[in-house]
């Protein structure tokens, strides 16, 4: 049995570079990516506390997390793909048209 | 409804009808919106000469007289009547509107717009003819102001090249005045008494409560300078002329015709019909002071005259001068300069309306009026329309035997010896600037016709065809023709007119 | 006065008028009505209408002669008639005729030369561009003239003196063509009018002295020398009118226009400019005589002056000339300053004034018509292209000689009896100075009438074509005036009676004198100016000898730079100095005020506009506007990019937290 607080330092260690990526990151793709390298660290504290207080509410969040990070990537992926249609890059420095 | 008390409203209201006709015909009837307007000016001419012959002569009162209710939350009423010094400038008015109704048929100046063009005439005609008959001061207002709105579109549409200039001046500054003449009317109104404080704004009861001694001398300078104000700028009186001659310049012919002809001696006449009767007093203050400005106008406006390079402006400055000698003749307050003054009017209407006419004839066909231009040989080329015009000039200059003669030697007369309230020596230098006028009036005029009718044609006019005095201008001018002759060698007719009001009038002097 | 009293039996109205007398203001009406057919239908009759005004004045002369044969039949009153014609203030006007001698004498005179000029224009105006104007004017003029000889009232008589005024400028100006005719025709008007200003103020006095009350002249005769006015407005009243006579009578210092009239076609020099409307202003002072015998006796010192001066400078003016029509100009000028000299002397001088007039009027005709010809057959003013046209052009000659000798004074003819009367009159009534100068200026005269007669008719012919005697019409007027020349002046001698005096008179009768030592001076006079004439211009070439006299003939050729004073120091900087100041005064300064009032309104109005915009709207502005810059700032903000915001709300939520967990 793995104890839990390891795996907390794994999830937070996985958001936070989550957040380094979404924050930093000028690859639209990398953002989605890292977007989900976030959910990812969520799901893994919603299985490890389910598993640590035997409630199995954590894994069903975790599923549903997970189906929705799917439908998430999906549609941010189709956006990606849009704009660089439209734009020729997926740089989102220049993606700005959401200002003023 | 009788005759007695409908004919000079009826008179006075007929081009008012014909404008309202004339606004319901179809743009596309032009022949017949001029025709129209014969027919209107033509109708209420009979009207005017009817009355001319039911007038009693004899009477010094009024007559015609109708006097009703007409707003009463004012206590303005609706008094019209007319007297041996209305009558005159009254038919004058009937006159001359007609003659350019008339002289309108062969053109209507640019831009056309003949229904407007013929509307605005019989309306102005309405509004000169109403002042004329007022006797109460807000009608007598009305009227006036009524004047001011056509004429101002008249040279403002009709005009020449500085024509929305000239219009706003005209309008601005004879505006100026009226308020000031409004202001006047008004003091009197709330310092009149006909018993029990009740104010009226009726000339007749104005006057008697002035013989009566209503209005103090203080007042009566007062309001006399408000209400000499307004006349003075219509007149107009120097140094209030300079939008004479710039209405004059740009207005379209007719439009000279009849400010020159009538408009001109509105100004005059509310002098005689209302500042000098209700404010005896501050008459004979100001009547120096209307002398001087009188004999200054006569002086400088012949000199002005020399200096003119444009034949319009020239006979504009001209009626400044002449307008001078009505104003000399008033100002003596005596019964000799204020017969003369009317008579001076009249004789003014009928000449320098004419010289208009032949001024703008001239300019229908040169399409300039600049002396220089026009560079003489008329008579060579256009015998009749120069005859005319020389005849008119002569006319224009005082030649005895014509009208202009009376009203100027008489008022000088007058001025040898005015009333008694006023200074002699001082009148008599009057007359004598009025008389070295005299000598400068035949010298511009003399140099004009010399300048523009004789020497040889320039060889630029010689190949146009200009067709000489054509049948519509001899119709309308005829009739001025003939009434300076007559009017110079019958002066009765006029005279014998006017004696028994102004004497009445002059009574209030004590004369 | 002793006038006054014998007056009362001479001066009277005639008891029963004859029916000349009664009618004789159909004399002046008869020209009128035939200047109205002339100028109506004047073109279409045969004849281009002269035939209207020559049968008018064939009528009116005969009416004339009717009139005088009333006086000359011995009535010696008045007849006075008039209806009434308006009436202003107390002033009533009248239109009425005061016929007396002087009138009848009057009448003849205008209507007779009229007629002759009337006769005389139908040969010398054959063929002008306005033949039918032409007579309309002449017939016109003749009628104005004749109401001023008629008039009985100043007012009537004013009206005739101005309307004579204008036909003068018409018929001066009559080839209007040419600049300088109309410039001689202005000047002709203006400077009569500025004699004829002071007349109309003169008017003005007498009127006042009735208590403007009439103009009838004999009533204003009456008060006057009933000493019903003070002498002072008597005296002004005289000067004042004397005025008129200044500029209508052409005398010093307003004769510069007669000479410049002689512009205007020869027959309207000889009617208007010699014979009769120049005369009007010695006619004048007669008429109105009273009013300057009962005025200050420096009146008629005066009047005495400007003869005195006119009549000399004329005559020598007259001298330098080489315009046949000028000479005789300068001469009429001298000759009416010997009528005015002649009113100055009293009532003798009066009468002998009329009888120059009388008899000045034939013979000025007579030489002005002969000038006519010769300018008729050589085309041309000028002297110095004309000489030895005595033998081409005989009657025209023949006569002008005979006129040029009875200007100068040779017995028997006309101009020695009227001259040798004022003469008479000059010694017998005490004017020593006035003696001497009408004396001089005689011999003045006669010497220029030489020059005049040795320059155009003698020595060779100087012009070009051949010169051919004018037609019947015009050689039959010279003839019959030099016939009346010949004759007129044996109605004033006193050898005969002298019958003019008893119609021309003033109160009472004159006798006639005859002086015979005077009469041989004068005579004397005549004969030594011819003689002297014949001596310097006998041998004339090409250069007028007086040419050696230098700067005296300099100063006098330019008219003692009168005229050149005038034009250069009067007329010049008013037409063109003066008026453009009072004209750039009128447009700069007063329209200025009008123009300077509206500019600065405008001006206030763009003000009060200015205030509205930037203060009080200003305010409101001002509000939205620092919200919109708060705005501005905070929206940097926004920047579009998501990231940024992701940081912010990163940020956040990391505060938030920190926040709560302390909580």
């Amino acid at each position: 049995m793995i104890r839990l607080p390891l795996v907390l330092f794994l999830s937070a260690a996985l958001f936070s570079t989550g957040v380094y990526g979404v924050l930093a990151r000028r690859n639209g793709v990398l953002v989605l990516m890292s977007i989900e390298l976030m959910l990812n660290a969520v799901n893994i504290n919603l299985v490890a506390f389910g598993a640590a207080l035997h409630d199995l509410t954590g894994q069903v969040f975790a599923l549903f997390v997970i189906t929705v990070a799917a439908a998430e990537v999906g549609i941010g992926l189709a956006i990606v793909i849009l704009i660089y249609r439209n734009r020729e890059t997926i740089n989102v420095d220049e993606v700005n048209l959401l200002k003023w | 409804m009788t005759w007695e008390n409908s004919a000079i409203t009826i008179a006075t209201l007929l081009p008012l009808a014909g404008a309202l006709v004339i606004a319901l015909v179809p743009r596309q009837y032009e022949k017949g919106v001029r025709a129209l307007g014969i027919v209107f000016t033509g109708a209420a001419l009979v009207f005017a000469i009817a009355i001319t012959f039911t007038f009693d002569y004899g009477a010094s009162g009024l007559q015609f007289q109708l006097n009703t209710s007409w707003i009463p939350a004012i206590d303005a009423r609706y008094h019209v009547g007319i007297d041996g010094i209305s009558l005159p400038l009254f038919v004058l008015t009937f006159v001359l509107s007609f003659l350019c109704a008339i002289y309108t048929w062969r053109v209507v100046p640019k831009p056309g717009k003949t229904k407007a063009f013929i509307g605005l005439t019989l309306l102005l005609e309405t509004g000169m003819a109403g002042t004329f008959i007022a006797f109460d001061l807000i009608l007598f207002f009305v009227f006036w102001e009524l004047v001011l709105v056509p004429m101002y579109f008249l040279i403002g549409i009709w005009g020449s090249s500085n024509r929305e200039y000239a219009a706003i001046k005209f309008f601005l500054y004879t505006l100026l005045g009226s308020v000031f003449m409004l202001l006047g009317f008004l003091a009197m109104f709330f310092n009149s008494d006909i018993g029990g404080g009740v104010h009226t704004f009726d000339i007749v009861q104005l006057q008697q409560y002035a013989a009566s001694g209503g209005f103090s001398h203080a007042f009566q300078l007062i309001v006399f300078a408000a209400v000499g104000l307004g006349f003075a700028v219509k007149v107009p009186m120097w140094p209030f002329h300079t939008w004479l001659p710039d209405a004059h310049t740009e207005a379209p012919t007719i439009g000279s015709v009849l400010l020159a002809g009538v408009m001109l001696k509105m100004g005059a006449y509310g002098f005689i019909r209302i500042a000098l009767p209700i404010l005896p007093y501050g008459a004979q203050k100001y009547a120096p002071w209307i002398g001087l400005l009188a004999a200054i106008a006569i002086v400088y406006a012949a000199l002005a005259c020399l200096a003119q390079k444009d034949l319009k402006r020239l006979i504009a400055f001209s009626s400044v001068g002449h307008m001078g000698f009505v104003m000399l003749g008033i100002a003596t307050l005596t019964s000799i300069g204020i017969n003369a003054a009317i008579f001076g009017m009249v004789a003014h209407g009928l000449i320098t309306g004419m010289l208009f006419f032949c001024v703008g004839s001239l300019y229908d066909r040169y399409h300039t009026r600049e002396i220089a231009e026009i560079g003489g040989g008329v008579m060579q080329k256009l015998p009749y329309l120069g005859g005319v015009f020389a005849f008119v000039a002569i006319a224009s200059l005082g030649l005895p035997g014509l009208a202009g003669f009376w009203g100027e030697v008489m008022a000088l007369l007058s001025s040898y010896s005015p009333a008694q309230s006023l200074s002699t020596p001082l009148f008599r230098a009057f007359m004598i600037a009025g008389g070295v006028g005299t000598i400068l009036t035949a010298g511009y005029f003399l140099w004009m016709l010399q300048r523009v009718n004789m020497g040889t044609l320039p060889e630029k006019w010689k190949a146009e065809a200009f067709g000489d005095v054509a049948a519509v201008e001899w119709v309308s001018w005829v009739p001025l023709l003939v009434g300076i002759v007559v009017l110079g060698l019958f002066p009765s007719l006029l005279t014998d007119v006017t004696q028994a009001p102004v004497n009445s009038l002059l009574g209030l002097f004590g004369a | 006065m002793v006038a006054a009293e014998s007056a009362e039996s001479i001066v009277k109205a005639i008891h029963d008028p004859s029916w000349f007398l009664r009618y004789s203001w159909l004399i002046a009406l008869l020209p009128a009505i035939a200047a109205a057919f002339t100028l109506f239908i004047g073109k279409r009759t045969p004849g281009k209408g002269s035939v209207y005004g020559i049968t008018a004045l064939a009528a009116a002369l005969v009416m004339s002669l009717g009139v005088l044969w009333t006086f000359v039949g011995g009535e010696r009153g008045f007849y006075e008639a008039s209806i009434p014609w308006f009436q202003i203030g107390q002033l009533h006007m009248e239109a009425g005729v005061y016929v007396d001698g002087l009138t009848a004498v009057m009448l003849v005179v205008v209507t007779s030369i009229s007629l002759c000029v009337h006769i005389y224009s139908l040969g010398y105006m054959k063929g002008d561009v306005r033949y039918t104007w032409f007579y309309v004017v002449l017939s016109l003029f003749t009628s104005a003239m004749l109401v001023v000889v008629l008039a009985n009232n100043l007012f009537m008589l004013l009206v005739g003196w101005e309307i004579m005024g204008v036909c003068s400028y018409l018929l001066i100006g009559h080839w209007w063509e040419d600049h300088v005719n109309s410039s001689s025709a202005i000047k002709a008007f203006i400077t009569t009018r500025v004699g004829d200003v002071p007349f109309m103020f003169g008017i003005f006095v007498l009127v006042f002295i009735t208590g403007f009350t009439t103009s009838n002249i004999p009533k204003i005769s009456e008060i006057v020398s009933s000493g019903g006015a003070s002498v002072g407005l008597v005296s002004a009243a005289a000067l004042l009118l004397f005025g008129g006579t200044i500029g209508k009578s052409a005398q010093f210092p307003l004769h510069v226009w007669l000479p410049d009239a002689m512009a205007g076609p020869t027959p309207v020099s000889a009617l208007i400019h010699a014979a009769t409307m120049v005369a009007a202003g010695v006619y004048l002072v007669g008429r109105l005589f009273i009013v300057f015998l009962d005025a200050d006796p420096v009146v008629l010192q005066i009047v005495a002056i400007v003869a005195g001066i006119t009549m000399l400078g004329a005559a020598l003016m007259a001298f330098t000339q080489d315009d046949i029509k000028r000479v005789l100009a300068y001469s009429t000028i001298s000759q009416l300053a010997y009528m005015i000299a002649g009113m100055s002397m009293g009532p003798a001088g009066r009468t002998g004034a009329f009888f120059h007039l009388f008899t000045h009027a034939f013979f000025k005709a007579l030489l002005f018509l002969g000038s006519g010809a010769v300018i008729h057959a050589v085309h041309s003013n000028n002297m110095s292209e004309m000489g030895g046209l005595r033998r081409r052009l005989p009657i025209t000659f023949w006569t002008f000689l005979i006129g040029s000798l009875a200007l100068s004074g040779v017995p028997p003819l006309a101009g020695f009896w009227s001259k040798d009367e004022l003469l008479v009159v000059a010694e017998h009534e005490g004017h020593p100075v006035l003696f001497v100068v009408l004396l001089v200026t005689a011999l003045l005269t006669a010497f220029y009438m030489t020059r005049a007669v040795l320059l155009t008719f003698y020595g060779d012919f100087r012009g070009h074509g051949e010169p051919h005697e004018a037609p019947r019409s015009m050689t039959g007027v010279l003839v019959a005036l030099a016939s009346v020349t010949v004759v007129a002046g044996f109605v004033g001698s006193p050898q005969l009676g002298a019958v003019f005096g008893k119609w021309v008179y003033f109160q009472e009768l004159e006798e006639a004198l005859f002086v015979p030592w005077v009469a041989v001076l004068s005579t004397l006079a005549a004969l030594g100016g011819i003689l002297i004439g014949y001596a310097v211009y006998r041998d004339y070439q090409a250069r007028d000898p007086l040419r050696s006299l230098g700067g005296a003939y300099t100063l006098v050729s330019n008219k003692f730079y009168i005229d050149d004073v005038y034009w250069k120091g009067i007329v010049r900087p008013i037409r063109d100095d003066v008026s453009s100041g009072v004209y750039w005064n009128d447009r700069h300064v007063i329209d200025g005020v009008v123009n300077g009032a509206a500019a600065f309104t405008k001006v206030v109005a763009s003000g009060v506009n200015w205030f509205d915009l930037k203060v009080i709207d200003g305010a409101v502005n001002g509000l939205a506007n620092i919200a919109g810059f708060t705005g501005g700032l905070l929206r940097y903000i926004q920047s579009g990019n998501v990231q940024r915001y992701a940081v912010f709300l990163f940020t956040g939520v990391v505060v938030l937290a920190v926040i709560f967990t302390k909580i």
